[in-house]
């Protein structure tokens, strides 16, 4: 710097379109470098931890979900397997695998939404659109088996709230397929492409000890080549089972970052294929003589304390609620009777799944996990996805911690930055894949 | 400090997790850190097969750098850092750190029990970068000093906001208007 120049203060953010509308960061530029970055968090805090200490074990689910939007199915199935852990419950081989497919299709989402908006910031729209296109399928898929696309609540401690549609596997071929070829697609316009990879290559570099001494996990410690991945290290559900690689890069930018998300969704896709091959049915609980018969019908018997035919009826349900049925209920829940929610046909329907029910739901009964604390890591779609439960024996824990996938890329960004260009901050910030809602809980 | 660990045990006793994890073996950590700090080492667990050694708040930073640096342990990552307030219970608060070691491939938790008076402990950014942000937001959230932070200001809250938020007897539904530029 020469004696007339001097640092000026720039604020990125918090409204700044790139800036995924909630983060601030306060830079010292020397002309059209960066000098120094603050990096200011927390316009998204809304007590997640606290809401969690105020509800019961079940009710911390929605709030799971807006943790990490993109991808909330991870969320639920880490707390869920976190509960697990600490009343030591056992869950159906059918219900993991389910989590397992469910927490892939997820991360291609996660996934799809971080390089197509990265994309869009760098003037490739088109990326964008097919990618976003690509989400669209894979999120009807999200929505014929819970339900909803966004806040999906699908997870449950001892089980899923239902099972998958009938024709799930097909369909699910079928837009895999599709995403196949949508990232071929999104391969061949950007990998090659002159302007992406200057933008990319080069910018916004980590070494793999300074991301090992930040903490970093996920898709960005393996761009530095470290191979760490929670799936491998320590393998929950039935991940022991699936056949996929850990891609990795080897210089710690955003073009290996970029990179490595490709492959991760390819594998991701080879992790689902592999789950409907290896899913088994699992028992079902209804006669296999079971009489269809109206939810009217049901209602009506139930009140005249007609019940014993109930339970060999299978009763007809909306197209909405497909999956939950009680014949599917014993696929995707564990038989332990102190966590498991009945099925809705039998809470209407007689009076012992309604007080079992009524015991696991009201505040001051509940499922109780005994005394204890647990860390239960998972790999979520950024990283290592951990939740940290202590609990006191009561039905609501005393303390649930989440420890967020890019809370420590946060922490790193602002020596990332330093030394690149204004410009540069757009493709290293959407390498990063800040998610506000998990960031600041 | 007897006295506290003296009611911890008792009350894991009904705990329905012992049926599963039956008197698990101490694991090499575990074993190699008791040698190493036997003053300082209050005591340790493998509850849930999760390793667990609970320490003297003064000792910590000595022990991160045991852990950190001693080969054949090498826990490069401070994967996490939180506190939980026991509020009734004395010492009222508890520092959870959770490392992990690429090269072993083992994890361990560390966790350091801080009196309500003046919760103080040492700050491990020498040693993990990572510790700055995780210090800022134990120190927004529960009001936990760190010793030696360079920089221990609020992380998720905003500068003017009173109190803790997540410490117990700051209520849930308590509200503070935002406020404002002064000038």
């Amino acid at each position: 710097m020469t004696e007339t120049s001097r640092t000026m203060l720039l604020n990125a953010g918090p409204a700044h379109p790139a800036m995924h509308g909630v983060i601030r960061i306060e830079l010292g530029l020397d002309g059209e470098v960066i000098r120094s970055a603050d990096v200011e968090i927390g316009y998204l805090h809304r007590g997640f931890e606290k809401h969690c200490e105020a509800s019961s074990y079940t009710q911390c689910f929605p709030y799971t979900d807006r943790l990490n939007y993109v991808s909330p199915l991870i969320n639920n199935f880490a707390f869920a397997a976190g509960v697990e852990r600490l009343m030591g419950l056992e869950v159906p081989e059918r219900c993991q695998y389910i989590r397992v497919l469910m927490s892939e299709i997820s991360r291609v989402c996660d996934h799809l939404t971080c390089i197509g908006a990265s994309a869009m910031e760098l003037g490739a729209f088109s990326v964008f659109l097919y990618m976003i296109k690509a989400r669209e399928w894979l999120w009807e898929l999200v929505e014929e088996v819970t339900g909803a696309r966004l806040t999906v609540s699908y997870g449950r401690i001892g089980g899923v709230k239902a099972d998958l549609t009938a024709d799930f596997s097909e369909r699910c071929r079928e837009v895999t397929g599709k995403v196949e070829e949508v990232l071929e697609e999104v391969d061949e316009l950007l990998t090659h492409n002159r302007i992406f990879y200057d933008r990319m290559r080069g910018v916004g570099v980590i070494s793999a000890e300074s991301a090992v001494a930040y903490g970093i996990t996920g898709p960005f410690l393996r761009s530095t080549g470290i191979d760490y991945d929670v799936r491998k290290a320590f393998p929950y559900f039935v991940y022991d089972r699936m056949d996929f690689d850990v891609p990795v890069g080897g210089q710690g930018d955003n073009m290996d970052r970029y990179l490595v998300r490709m492959e991760e969704m390819r594998q991701s896709l080879r992790i689902v294929e592999q789950c409907l091959d290896q899913m088994p049915e699992g028992p079902t609980n209804v006669d296999p003589d079971g009489k269809l018969i109206s939810p009217d019908l049901m209602a009506d018997l139930g009140k005249f304390g007609k019940t014993r035919g109930l339970l060999s009826n299978e009763v007809l349900i909306e197209p909405t609620l497909q999956g939950s049925e009680k014949r599917f209920h014993d696929r995707v829940y564990s038989a332990d009777k102190t966590s498991r929610l009945p099925a809705k046909e039998q809470v209407y329907s007689n009076i012992e799944a309604l007080m079992n029910h009524f015991k696991i739901v009201m505040m001051g009964h509940g499922i109780r996990p005994p005394r204890g604390e647990v860390y239960f890591p998972m790999e979520g779609a950024n990283g290592e996805l951990a939740f940290y439960i202590v609990s006191d024996g009561s039905d609501r824990p005393w303390r649930v911690r989440c420890r967020p996938p890019c809370f420590p890329i946060m922490a790193a960004l602002s020596g990332i930055l330093e030394g690149d260009q204004i410009a540069d901050i757009i493709p290293t910030f959407g390498s990063v894949n800040m998610i506000a809602g998990e960031l600041d809980r | 400090m007897g006295a506290l660990f003296a009611d911890s045990r008792l009350s894991w006793l009904d705990s329905r997790s012992q049926r599963i994890f039956v008197v698990p073996m101490p694991s090499i950590t575990l074993t190699r850190l008791q040698e190493s700090f036997t003053e300082e080492v209050l005591g340790t667990h493998s509850r849930l097969g999760e390793d667990t050694a609970i320490l003297k708040p003064e000792a910590l930073l000595r022990a991160a750098r045991f852990l950190k640096e001693e080969p054949g342990l090498r826990f490069d990552f401070l994967m996490d850092l939180t506190a939980v307030d026991h509020w009734k219970r004395k010492p009222r608060f508890e520092l959870v750190y959770h490392l992990y070691s690429r090269s072993t491939n083992a994890r361990l938790r560390l966790k350091a029990p801080l009196d309500a008076s003046s919760p103080e402990a040492p700050s491990l950014t020498s040693l993990w970068p990572a510790a700055d942000w995780y210090e800022r937001e134990v120190f927004d959230m529960f009001g936990i000093r760190f010793r030696g932070h360079p920089d221990l200001r609020r992380i998720l809250m905003y500068k003017e906001f009173q109190g803790h938020p997540l410490r117990k007897d700051y209520p849930i539904d308590k509200r503070q208007p935002l406020v404002g530029p002064k000038d």
